[in-house]
């Protein structure tokens, strides 16, 4: 097992470092002066110097790369040009918001997604599978912006039942959060519940055709036995796989949910950096989160070896 | 890192050069197919009516008119008009023009560069390192906020956003169009075909590539819905088509501030945003029940 974490960390270090790359080459990907687009068209030359300077953007390509990864190195990401703050800090601070609906987010895709999936398997080609998988392809066609914003419509302006924005950290109220983090949660979530039925729907499935189904069938268990500790624990392996994409898409929608409800977390950031062209955020950002979803696979790939023992690595692929 | 490549050989399609394509097997099955049926009417509509936009709505989308502000859906407005008086009908058709066409454009640019990464890879292994471990980079960020990244680095434009999008999604083309090509490369007739001397370009382009076609043409169908998803969400963050040209992205996010009063600027844009996207999974879904039966859910 300790070889098989160490052999994951190293085989990952070149990805990041490309990474870290990507993330180096997107300021120079501007074309033409970046403090121009950073200071705005009415900036003095003094302003666009001072910009300039403070980024490094004097100095060689070389320099530049070099202060880059001793910046890495530190922990450093960067400065943010608007706030005139370390991206880290921001980072530290606005984290625990974006993971907080993140996560409540996830648990609902989890719970959801399963459920549907494994009900529609059990129910296959009757109007219970049709009517869910319909609902599965509708979800994943939803544009998750335009889903925010006609929730609002309905559960803020017309019911009144939950508020149209507005966030209070868990830690403060958890029944404020609760209220507030719902429809954000919801509008992320349906994507990835779609997703996930749909992945679900096809394993189970597949699952339920093996040999070893017909065999505990066939010695005379259960039916319930039979689909939930031999069909549906092997369900999970799969979908487990499909962890760090559900949580990719999770971070990345973020930054619309977040603007849409004015949620006060990262994505909300990275969306006014986005608009503001404050390209060390948006920089420090990418890389944060590519980051930890590279080790976040790292980790599912462990704990899939550890579940499944037929899954072996070979060292390089 | 984990995926597990099948040999995915079709032998039949080349096979049957005498029969009309509509008398195929292929395409009798996708007409049995409901929801590719139902995805491919859909999908008409929307390409129908964005093409023929200049004259089925004639009014100039971006003509103001302040006399005719929120006026909701009707006889003389049919999706209404928004907070400047523009005609929403005559936007929504217009804006759907450059949805269907940075779609269109990202599938072609990802299809040829993904086709040509993932064969190079696949065939010639010296680079194949190289080049997976830079689409797993890629592949790293999440998707929609490196192409957000990359069109505010490179400036709102629509040709900015066909970039930033066809650059994320390549990376899954290109390991799709490796897997393949890493086994049909070991197959006999593959084998024989270098015996006799055919040169890498000639094995590449026709005994391995034809392999790679199912597939790919479900990923593409996919690669579609994600492109003009991907458009809208770029534009109503405003690193898309810039206003006031009329775009899906950009018409919902004007319209955001009025909701409460004009919902229809959102309602109507977003749903045949919806309606675009479900008609292109569902193409897709039939195309991989017909042509690809061993794929599993894809997961774009």
């Amino acid at each position: 097992m300790l070889r098989l974490i160490v052999s994951r960390l190293v085989s990952a270090l070149p990805v990041l470092l490309i990474v870290s790359l990507i993330a180096f080459f997107l300021m120079r990907m501007v074309p033409g002066d970046p403090t121009i687009v950073m200071g705005g068209l009415q900036s003095t030359p003094q302003e666009r110097e001072a910009i300039r300077q403070a980024l490094g953007l004097d100095q060689s390509l070389a320099v530049q790369l070099g202060r880059w990864f001793a910046g890495l190195a530190r922990g450093d990401l960067g400065r943010s040009v608007l706030l005139g703050r370390e991206v880290s800090s921001i980072a530290a601070e606005r984290l625990p918001v974006t993971f907080s609906i993140a996560i409540y987010a996830f648990f609902l895709t989890l719970v959801l997604g399963i459920m549907a999936g494994v009900l529609s398997a059990l129910r296959q080609n009757t109007w219970v599978d049709q009517l869910l998988m319909t609902a599965a392809v509708v979800g994943v066609s939803l544009p998750n912006f335009w889903l925010a914003l006609m929730l609002i419509v309905l559960f803020a302006v017309e019911l009144r039942w939950l508020p149209a924005g507005g966030y209070v950290p868990f830690t403060q109220d958890a029944w404020l959060w609760f209220r507030g983090a719902t429809l954000p949660a919801l509008s992320l979530a349906l994507l990835q519940i779609g997703l996930l039925a749909r992945i679900t729907r096809s394993t189970m499935l597949e699952v339920l055709r093996q040999d070893y189904v017909r065999t505990a069938k066939a010695k005379g268990l259960s039916h319930f036995k039979v689909v939930v500790k031999h069909a549906f624990t092997n369900t999970l392996i799969p979908v487990l796989t499909t962890i760090g994409h559900i949580f990719s898409l999770l971070i990345g929608g973020s930054i619309v949910i977040e603007t849409v409800f004015s949620i006060p977390g990262f994505g909300l950031l990275l969306g006014s950096a986005i608009l503001s062209r404050d390209y060390p955020v948006i920089q420090g950002g990418l890389l944060l989160f590519a980051a930890m979803l590279v080790l976040l696979n790292i980790l599912v790939d462990l704990v899939y070896a550890k579940l499944d023992p037929r899954i072996r690595y070979d060292v390089d692929h | 890192m984990t995926s597990i490549t099948e040999p995915r050989v079709r032998a039949g399609s080349a096979a049957e050069p005498s029969r009309r394509w509509w008398r195929s097997n292929t395409w009798r099955r996708l007409m049995a197919h409901r929801m590719f049926v139902i995805g491919a009417l859909l999908f008409g509509l929307v390409l129908l009516a964005t093409l023929l936009a200049p004259w089925i709505a004639s009014v100039d989308p971006m003509k103001l008119s302040m006399r005719n502000r929120f006026k909701p859906p009707g006889a003389q407005f049919w999706f209404g008009t928004d907070n400047l008086g523009r005609d929403l009908f005559s936007r929504v058709l217009h804006g759907g023009q450059v949805s269907l066409l940075v779609g269109f454009v990202v599938v072609v640019v990802n299809g040829i560069v993904g086709v040509g990464i993932g064969a190079v890879a696949g065939y010639f292994r010296r680079f194949d390192n190289v080049l997976m471990r830079c689409m797993d980079a890629v592949m790293a960020f999440p998707a929609i906020m490196l192409a957000l990244g990359i069109a505010a680095a490179l400036g709102p434009s629509m040709a900015n956003a066909m970039i930033a999008l066809a650059i994320v999604a390549v990376p899954r083309n290109a390991r799709l169009v490796r897997a393949t090509f890493l086994v049909i490369r070991e197959m006999p007739y593959v084998e024989a075909a270098v015996a006799a001397g055919a040169r890498p370009m000639r094995i590449i382009l026709t005994h391995i590539l034809p392999n790679c076609m199912a597939p790919l043409v479900v990923a593409l169908t996919f690669v579609f819905a994600y492109a003009v998803l991907s458009e809208a969400v770029l534009s109503f963050l405003g690193v898309g088509t810039p206003p006031p040209a009329p775009s899906w992205g950009g018409i919902i996010a004007e319209g955001r501030h009025y909701m409460r009063d004009a919902p229809w600027i959102v309602l109507i844009p977003g749903a045949v945003l919806a309606i675009t996207v479900l008609s292109l999974n569902l193409l897709g879904d039939g195309l991989r029940d017909v042509l690809d039966p061993k794929l599993k859910v894809q997961q774009a």
